[in-house]
């Protein structure tokens, strides 16, 4: 294992030998597998897309389909509705998300820098601090407990504090990314001057920002994805998330969004359009960050992943 | 992953040091790695203490210090019928997630490596890895639209075709092979990337060489990819085997919820736990159960983790 894995796809060794028919079609194959499987990985979006914008008609006449009888923006208007929910738990999820995941970087940077550095004597002891958490947890009522007492419980801070703050996992991409940068850049930073703050912020942490863009994607994907936290410690629908508003609304949609409210003249309100519309744009953020994303995402992984 | 890398550094100096004037006078590192620490201690040291719930009949009242009843709570636990299947099903459904797992993930990567259309090759791994970043909750809804009882996808093919619905949500025998679906469509794309990553690193000469030697494809899969992948898919492994004890919590409780008919086949000690407490609210019981998943994990984690450090020095994590 190395680190340059990512550097080139291998070229075919000889392009100009003439392939057999076999392997020709062994490539055929090969291509038709991955087409299918990558097809397959994202044709469930589509249908959520697909019936977000079906009318609620179609939907009890044909259920779920990629081919509505009738289109409807139904779902999304109601969304809106002032009596709906969901920009409520839009806010609290978003607000909850950029301000944990800048948090959490922060401290994973710091945590990850520390141990990385060679004058530090104690880094070997910390790691192991840090390490002992990833194989033994006391579980949830202690983490329950725990949350309670300091006072992270029915508020916005049980969504952003607990569990999802710090990850030793992503604190070792980090130092084994730094480990990666020569050490003598730091030694010849200190001849010239600088003080070790600045060595922290002004060198070494402009040159970590791809492994830091990666663990934001983690934390940031964590924040955004997370519905433990507020089943365990939300009641006060005010600081329901995105996710634990769509899993309470799966079984009881009415109660939350109070449709009838807005949607009283129409004789069938859009139940089922409704749960994929606010699936939609939960996933909205994701779906349209997504090309930048993934490819930190992979790179990072890699880089953290695969030991020089 | 980096659960494959050292955690550990080696060849520390082996002089004592003093520790106030280490502190003193590398205090920024320290102070930058505060935090961290500071958390850690908090919602990982300091909960320990509460272990001793299980141990005792809790009264929230007395809180830590309620009467000591020894080791009745694990009596109930084991003497009740649950114990059994919720280790069972743990046991099932990770271990089928772990074995098909990687296989997909194994056959993804080397089939990938066979694609050498950039465009293509980018666009459709970008495609495999989106379910990745999709939440359980989300796709306990597709699931739904798809496997629904009235609406869903599959049921209107069924009636399309002549057949009559399946009411797929009350029966356990299916849940399974969905559950597993849904782990390798969701995971795959994901898991690929180590593999993928491993196999563009073997060195490009060994096929080179193999196919002026008039290797087919398929030899050259079998006799140069495979045995050097090794490594790293037995690494992989043994670390997920490690973790076998612990079930997926925000993938069953999303799809299979409070659905009493599947518990007997979904119902993970992860989820048994959250219930015991949710509905007992007998701290008591659900902190004992607990404390079986993290004694047990602990073992399996460390074992593995041991393991690995003896068979593959340089994918050790501790």
């Amino acid at each position: 294992m190395n680190a340059t894995v990512m550097a080139a796809q291998p070229s075919t060794p000889n392009n100009k030998i003439k392939r057999s028919t076999g392997e020709s079609i062994g490539t055929f194959f090969i291509y038709l597998v991955v087409f299918l499987f990558a097809v397959m990985c994202i044709l469930p979006f589509i249908l959520v897309i697909i019936v977000s914008f079906s009318s609620e008609k179609s939907i009890t006449l044909n259920g779920y389909s990629f081919w509505p009888s009738e289109w409807s923006t139904a779902a999304y208007n109601m969304l809106f509705l002032p009596s709906s929910a969901v920009p409520q738990a839009y806010l609290v999820t978003g607000i909850s998300t950029v301000f944990g995941t800048l948090v959490a970087t922060f401290i994973t940077f710091g945590a990850g820098y520390t141990l990385a550095n060679r004058s530090c004597r104690y880094r070997n002891g910390l790691s192991l601090y840090f390490y002992v958490t990833m194989v033994f947890s006391a579980g949830l009522v202690p983490w329950y407990m725990m949350c309670k007492s300091l006072n992270c419980y029915d508020n916005i801070w049980a969504l952003i504090v607990p569990s999802l703050m710090f990850n030793p996992f992503n604190m070792f991409l980090v130092r084994n990314f730094v480990r990666g940068i020569p050490a003598e850049l730091n030694e010849s930073a200190k001849i010239d001057g600088a003080g070790e703050v600045r060595i922290a912020f002004s060198i070494f942490f402009p040159l970590c920002l791809p492994v830091l863009a990666t663990i934001a994607l983690f934390y940031a994907i964590g924040y955004w994805n997370n519905y433990f936290n507020a089943v365990m410690l939300v009641n006060n629908e005010d600081y329901y998330s995105l996710q634990m508003l769509l899993f309470k609304i799966q079984s009881e949609i009415t109660a939350l969004s109070n449709l009838s409210a807005g949607a009283m003249q129409t004789v069938n309100p859009p139940k089922e359009s409704f749960k994929m519309a606010t699936s939609v744009i939960t996933m909205g953020p994701i779906i349209i960050l997504y090309p930048f994303l993934q490819k930190y995402f992979v790179k990072g992984m890699v880089v953290g992943a695969v030991k020089g | 992953m980096s659960k494959a890398s050292a955690v550990m550094d080696v060849g520390v100096g082996k002089k004592r040091v003093n520790p106030i004037r280490e502190l003193w006078q590398n205090k920024f590192l320290y102070l930058l790695a505060l935090p961290a620490i500071v958390y850690t201690f908090i919602f990982s040291y300091l909960t320990l203490p509460y272990i001793a719930i299980a141990f005792e009949k809790f009264n929230y009242k007395t809180g830590i210090m309620s009467p000591f009843v020894g080791f009745s709570n694990f009596e109930y636990f084991f003497k009740s019928s649950w114990a059994w299947t919720v280790t069972r099903n743990t046991l099932v459904i990770n271990i089928l997630f772990l074995l098909v797992g990687t296989v997909c993930a194994v056959v993804l990567a080397i089939v990938l490596n066979e694609v050498k259309a950039k465009r293509f090759l980018k666009t459709s791994q970008s495609m495999m890895l989106f379910p990745y970043f999709i939440s359980w909750v989300i796709v306990s809804y597709m699931l739904q639209g798809i496997l629904g009882t009235d609406t869903g996808l599959v049921n209107n093919m069924i009636v399309a075709a002549g057949g009559s619905r399946i009411n797929f949500y009350s029966t356990p025998s299916y849940w399974y092979p969905i559950l597993l679906l849904l782990n390798i469509w969701k995971n795959t794309g994901y898991n690929t990337i180590v593999y993928l990553a491993a196999i563009t690193g073997i060195d490009e000469g060994l096929y080179e060489a193999a196919y002026i030697d008039g290797a087919t494809r398929f030899k050259r899969i079998i006799y140069i990819t495979i045995p050097l992948l090794t490594p790293t898919i037995c690494i992989m492994t043994l670390m997920s085997v490690g973790r076998i004890f612990y079930g997926d919590f925000g993938m069953l409780y999303a799809i299979i919820r409070d659905n009493s008919s599947l518990m007997p086949i979904a119902e993970v000690i992860d989820t048994y736990v959250y219930r015991t407490f949710k509905n007992t609210g007998d701290p008591s019981l659900s902190m004992a159960i607990g404390l079986y998943q993290s004694v047990v994990g602990f073992i399996l984690v460390f074992t593995a983790n041991w393991i690995v450090r003896k068979k593959f020095p340089e994918g050790a994590l501790f």
